[in-house]
């Protein structure tokens, strides 16, 4: 069996485009949850927008890319709006029903048949990121190396003997800009989370009513998080549908948002890197029991009568299930959170 | 600091600039900072509140008291914006205020503490503190990006928190998590977070309950350093004792209604306030 194999593909996948979908959209959500304590289970319909607006102005509308992006951005914030107004001023489980209600309507909405022929239904549509990839400054011809790394046909590779890392130049450039965005959205969070504006966020968190009590006006404060979760969630939808070249409304179920919380809270929410680390090590652990359980089967480790290649799939998200349980358990703060901050007494 | 003397001073000048006041449910007062009519809040066909007329003294500590279920509470979230009245309007320090919402009445100058305390269990209490203080720029979120706009207002604002807190004896533990603190050090923590605002009126809904006795003297005499202080002061409380120890003036709710108002000696005295609190015609069914 190979070990080699299975834990390169690992490591390439815990920093690849994938991962970057699942940190961003949790670091929107790490500051409408984390630090807001803003329930919004609806953070793939904030994707959804992101993707949506993006390929639908640029497939559907034939506008330039750049009005995609925006459009993208405006309809995360709008969605924010309309889901926000009603329900803000409400106890803070409204929000829960009303986003998980909100993005199923939204999925709904896009597979719907009777706009079929503007949205591609549940067939979706492609088609919209040639611009992006013309942009693309990774060679795809050509070939050199530098040090362990090594460039060939648009494909590089880093050997660093145990382990080696291997992408495609499109990949690449996913990952380029997407890295960009986490570091500038980072740096823009961290920022905001330790000014007075962030400490008033903690505040409505532990106690809404305290802070009112201090001449804060909650409702603003918590629609701004809404806003701007809402607007990073959709970045992470224009990373998912660039990488994956295509938008398909099934993608945008609520599991996607639950993965969003499993990185959070794996990583440690109302902690600044809690989402990427969180990220890295769930997409890291995901793959490495695909590909370890795949592996196997092929060189006979597991026999058929036991485990088929077809039920790998399931297995998977069991084995992340019970491992999540187990982190509740015995990590409740994930990777890097505060344990001491999580065992106080919240009333 | 004030002493005992400025204390007695507060006092005398607070029952003074009352002494001519009339015994009865809704005098007015020569100076009020907080004057309401016609306060009523109805839960369906409970009427929760009605009460007719209130004054609050400026410069004084009020008691508000009545038996459990009066109104006290609800009347409290009225006047500071947290419920909505059925009807009524007040005036706050010569502004209207009945249509305010809760955090501009704060904004106003009228701040207000919880029955049951609220302490920002998972933030230090420097941070419980600095989140009190009024206008901060750093708290608009395009402000809160660029710091050099809001450090030198934040470095004041510590200055100050940390004053409030070596006066309410919680220096050592400024950072510490607020949920770490006990039951009477949240009590004093809210107290001192109030003053943050440099508020003109503190509302405190039952400062003393479920606080041990010796702590109940040290928030006593922090109560009436806030009147020394310049404040007003409305409190609901259940402690008689209490309530004649601090209080300059005293009203009397009971089921919805305010029944009396006086100095905590006329009313120790009424017949109808010992008839609330222990249900009317107790000495005849005694008989």
């Amino acid at each position: 069996m190979d070990w080699q194999f299975v834990f390169s593909q690992a490591l390439t996948q815990a920093i690849g485009p994938t991962m970057l979908v699942y940190a961003l959209g949790a670091i929107g959500l790490n500051l409408q949850f984390g630090y807001t304590g803003l329930l919004n289970f609806g953070q793939a319909a904030f994707a959804a927008m992101g993707a949506y607006g993006l390929a639908l102005t640029v497939v559907s509308f034939d506008l330039p890319f750049w009005w995609g992006i925006v459009v993208g951005l405006v309809a995360a914030v709008i969605m924010a709006l309309l889901l926000g107004i009603p329900t803000l001023r409400l106890r803070a489980d409204y929000l829960a029903i009303v986003t998980i209600a909100a993005a199923e309507i939204v999925r709904r909405l896009m597979r719907a048949t009777v706009w079929s022929d503007t949205t591609g239904g549940s067939d979706g549509m492609r088609g919209f990121s040639e611009p992006f990839f013309d942009m693309n400054p990774w060679p795809d011809e050509g070939s050199g190396s530098f040090l362990f790394f090594s460039m060939e046909h648009g494909r590089l590779t880093a050997d660093l003997g145990i382990v080696n890392f291997q992408y495609s130049n499109r990949d690449l450039w996913i990952m380029t800009v997407g890295w960009a965005l986490v570091v500038i959205i980072l740096v823009i969070m961290g920022l905001l989370v330790h000014s007075p504006w962030g400490r008033v966020l903690k505040g409505i968190r532990e106690d809404e009513e305290a802070v009112r009590s201090l001449g804060k006006n909650v409702f603003a404060y918590k629609m701004q998080a809404l806003v701007l979760g809402g607007i990073i969630g959709a970045v992470a939808g224009f990373i998912f549908a660039l990488s994956r070249a295509n938008v398909q409304p099934d993608t945008f179920t609520t599991d996607f948002t639950f993965y969003f919380y499993v990185v959070l809270i794996l990583g440690g929410a109302a902690r600044l890197l809690g989402p990427v680390l969180g990220a890295a090590l769930f997409w890291f652990l995901y793959n490495l029991i695909a590909q370890g359980l795949n592996q196997a089967i092929r060189s006979d480790v597991i026999p058929p009568s036991i485990l088929d290649a077809t039920q790998v799939g399931p297995l998977v998200f069991f084995l992340l299930g019970l491992g999540m349980v187990l982190l509740l358990i015995f990590r409740p703060q994930g990777l890097i959170g505060n344990r001491k901050e999580l065992m106080l007494d919240v009333r | 600091m004030s002493d005992d003397n400025d204390q007695r001073t507060g006092i005398t000048a607070a029952r003074a600039a009352m002494a001519g006041v009339t015994a009865e449910p809704g005098a007015s007062k020569p100076d009020p900072i907080l004057s309401a009519t016609g306060v009523r809040r109805a839960f369906g066909g409970l009427v929760a509140v009605d009460v007719e007329h209130l004054e609050v003294q400026r410069g004084s500590i009020t008691a508000l008291i009545g038996p459990n279920g009066a109104g006290k509470t609800t009347y409290f979230n009225l006047l500071t914006g947290f419920d909505r009245p059925s009807k009524g309007t007040w005036e706050f320090n010569g502004r209207k205020a009945h249509r305010m919402r809760s955090y501009q009445v704060a904004r106003a100058g009228m701040v207000r503490t919880f029955q049951l305390t609220k302490a920002l269990s998972r933030m230090s209490v420097m941070d419980n503190m600095l989140i009190g203080a009024a206008n901060q720029v750093g708290e608009r979120m395009w402000a809160g990006l660029i710091p050099p706009l809001w450090k030198a207002q934040e470095a004041a604002n510590r200055e100050k928190a940390l004053e409030l807190l070596e006066r309410f004896k919680l220096i050592d533990k400024r950072d510490h998590y607020g949920g770490e603190l006990s039951g009477g050090q949240r009590k004093l923590l809210e107290m001192a977070r109030a003053l943050m605002l440099d508020p003109k009126m503190v509302m405190l809904d039952e400062p003393m309950a479920g606080v041990n006795p010796a702590l109940k003297q040290t928030l006593l005499e922090h109560i009436k350093n806030l009147r020394e202080d310049g404040m007003t002061v409305l409190f609901v409380e259940h402690d008689m004792d209490m309530v004649h120890e601090i209080a300059d003036w005293v009203a009397v709710m009971a089921a919805g209604k305010l029944i009396t108002e006086g100095t905590p000696d006329q009313i120790s005295a009424d017949r109808r306030v010992i008839d609330a609190y222990l249900g009317a015609h107790h000495d005849a069914a005694q008989r």
